[in-house]
């Protein structure tokens, strides 16, 4: 079909089809490509063997280790997931299980499969650019680093009773734990504007309290805010991604900002919940 | 000599029928090798300069597979010498390290095969990612990239019960306390005990097969970490490798 094209083409463009001939000619000349094997499979056999040597090597140095028969009257302290699982154990400090051990890690799976989907941009496609898709860079970026700093503060930084450890810390005694109250939002939002907690509305088993109100307001506001914003004032990021797309990247953005969000009002303000249900807690 | 009598075993009906060509040293039998090799056919004959580079690609993708095969290998090893039965499990894992010829580097060579094919699976999609290589037509391979992602770190948590000591068994039931905090479907989730759920009706249950990590648990899980999880694996990388053949490295023209 393109031979027959490219020949029609060429009895009433005058030069055309002898200029598109030239440049398919060029990207598929014997200069520009190489025959796999040798060139391909070589490197793939070095970098084989290279692997083979550097595992074996750290199975003589590094034995998988085997501890005692498994037992359930016995609890070992801290109980630890494999690495690989570490930064979402860590995430356990700052979220409830539903959070930190399901919602989360599914959110992050639909997020990567739908990152080709929500990705307008044709640049930066087989080459390493940063200049040319700067917000997704930063984006993936950013969530790759949580990823691992979570884990690496799971393996290396946390031992008894999940404690924060520096690797000159004594491991085997217990940190004297000074005494942190954590409280809900909605009870700082009540103390501080003097708010009564009679509950103004009641549904079923939730008593919402007008502090209450407010934490679902934040929470709301959070993402209207963020959905917001840009589309006030970077509308050409809205209009490059449209409707379905730009919802669906910045749904999964800000959840993801909203992770270290809530560990750093844990750290600074002490706030256990951000938003408090009889079913959920957040 | 020695040539003559390579010739000769060469020239034979038998060895001609296995290779259909000589060794690949001038290009027409380069050509040919990846037409009649059955796995260097994942390959086509020519790749562009740049798929080569080595600082392109990290060989990341080969490797995992690498990975992938050479747990298969320590595996099928490993799998004569042990029994998914609480009471000998434990033993079995301790006589690899006594008894059992070489037992001890299968052991480890699965051990590192693993934790290696966990960080190559993640680097590989972050080198995908940056060389925004997951760009049409190669949206959907990408896809099949996260759920091979998925499977990785599944097979290697399910793997990781079978030796049942105390880093195992400890490790799965922290690990199965997330799945009972699962929305609607755990009984410690959120509208879980709404929905009628129990320890013994909810996601937990059907994941270990009782209430708490138990022999039928390690029967699954090794059941799902020697056949159900490596099958469906192959079958997605099959996929995987077959659309990267197609569609070719996203390399620079």
């Amino acid at each position: 079909m393109a031979e027959a094209a490219k020949i029609q083409i060429d009895k009433t463009d005058g030069g055309l089809a002898a200029l598109i001939k030239k440049s398919a000619d060029e990207t598929r000349s014997p200069e520009d490509t190489v025959l796999v094997w040798p060139h391909l499979v070589f490197v793939e056999l070095i970098s084989i063997l290279f692997a083979t040597v550097v595992l074996l090597f750290l199975s003589v140095v590094s034995p998988a280790p085997l501890e005692e028969l498994a037992g359930a009257d016995t609890t070992p302290n801290p109980t630890k997931a494999p690495w690989y699982f570490l930064g979402l154990q860590e995430l356990l400090v700052f979220f409830d299980p539903w959070l930190a051990g399901v919602v989360l890690p599914s959110m992050i799976i639909v997020g990567l499969i739908i990152i080709p989907y929500v990705d307008p941009n044709p640049k930066g496609k087989g080459y390493y650019s940063f200049s040319e898709r700067k917000f997704s860079m930063i984006g993936f970026s950013f969530g790759l680093a949580l990823w691992y700093i979570l884990i690496v503060i799971g393996v290396w930084f946390r031992g008894l009773d999940w404690s924060w450890y520096w690797p000159w810390s004594d491991w085997s005694i217990h940190m004297s734990v000074t005494a942190v109250k954590l409280v809900d939002l909605e009870f700082l939002i009540q103390d501080f504007f003097k708010m009564g907690a009679d509950p103004v509305i009641t549904l079923g088993r939730y008593a919402i309290t007008s502090a209450n109100i407010i934490t679902w307001v934040f929470f709301l506001g959070y993402f209207a805010v963020g959905f917001t914003i840009p589309f006030l004032f970077l509308r050409s990021f809205y209009n490059k991604l449209g409707f379905i797309r730009y919802n669906l990247v910045m749904f999964f953005f800000l959840s993801m900002c909203g992770v270290p969000l809530k560990m750093f009002l844990r750290l600074a303000a002490n706030i256990k919940y951000v938003l408090v249900t009889p079913w959920f807690k957040i | 000599m020695i040539n003559k009598i390579w010739a000769l075993i060469t020239g034979t009906q038998v060895f001609r029928s296995i290779f259909r060509h000589g060794y690949p040293s001038n290009d027409a039998n380069r050509a040919l090798v990846m037409f009649s090799n059955v796995l260097l056919h994942l390959h086509p004959v020519r790749v562009r300069r740049g798929a080569l580079k080595i600082r392109f690609t990290w060989c990341l993708g080969g490797l995992t597979f690498f990975f992938f095969i050479l747990l298969a290998i320590t595996g099928v090893f490993l799998m004569f010498y042990y029994v998914p039965d609480t009471r000998r499990a434990y033993n079995d894992i301790k006589d690899l390290g006594t008894v059992v010829y070489f037992g001890n580097l299968f052991r480890n060579m699965h051990r590192w095969s693993a934790h290696a094919m966990v960080l190559s699976v993640w680097l590989h999609m972050t080198r995908v990612f940056f060389t925004g290589s997951y760009k049409p037509p190669r949206e959907f391979n990408w896809v099949v990239g996260v759920i091979l992602l998925v499977l990785t770190l599944v097979l290697s948590w399910t793997g990781y019960l079978l030796p049942w000591d105390q880093l195992a068994f400890w490790a799965v039931t922290v690990g199965s306390k997330m799945a009972e905090a699962t929305p609607f479907i755990g009984s410690a989730g959120p509208f879980g005990p709404e929905l009628g759920m129990g320890p013994e009706n909810d996601i937990r249950f059907l994941l270990l097969g009782g209430t708490m990590v138990g022999q039928s648990a390690l029967l699954r899980f090794y059941v799902l970490h020697c056949l159900g999880l490596p099958l469906i694996a192959a079958i997605f990388m099959a996929v995987h490798f077959w659309r990267i053949r197609k569609d070719g490295f996203s390399g620079p023209l």
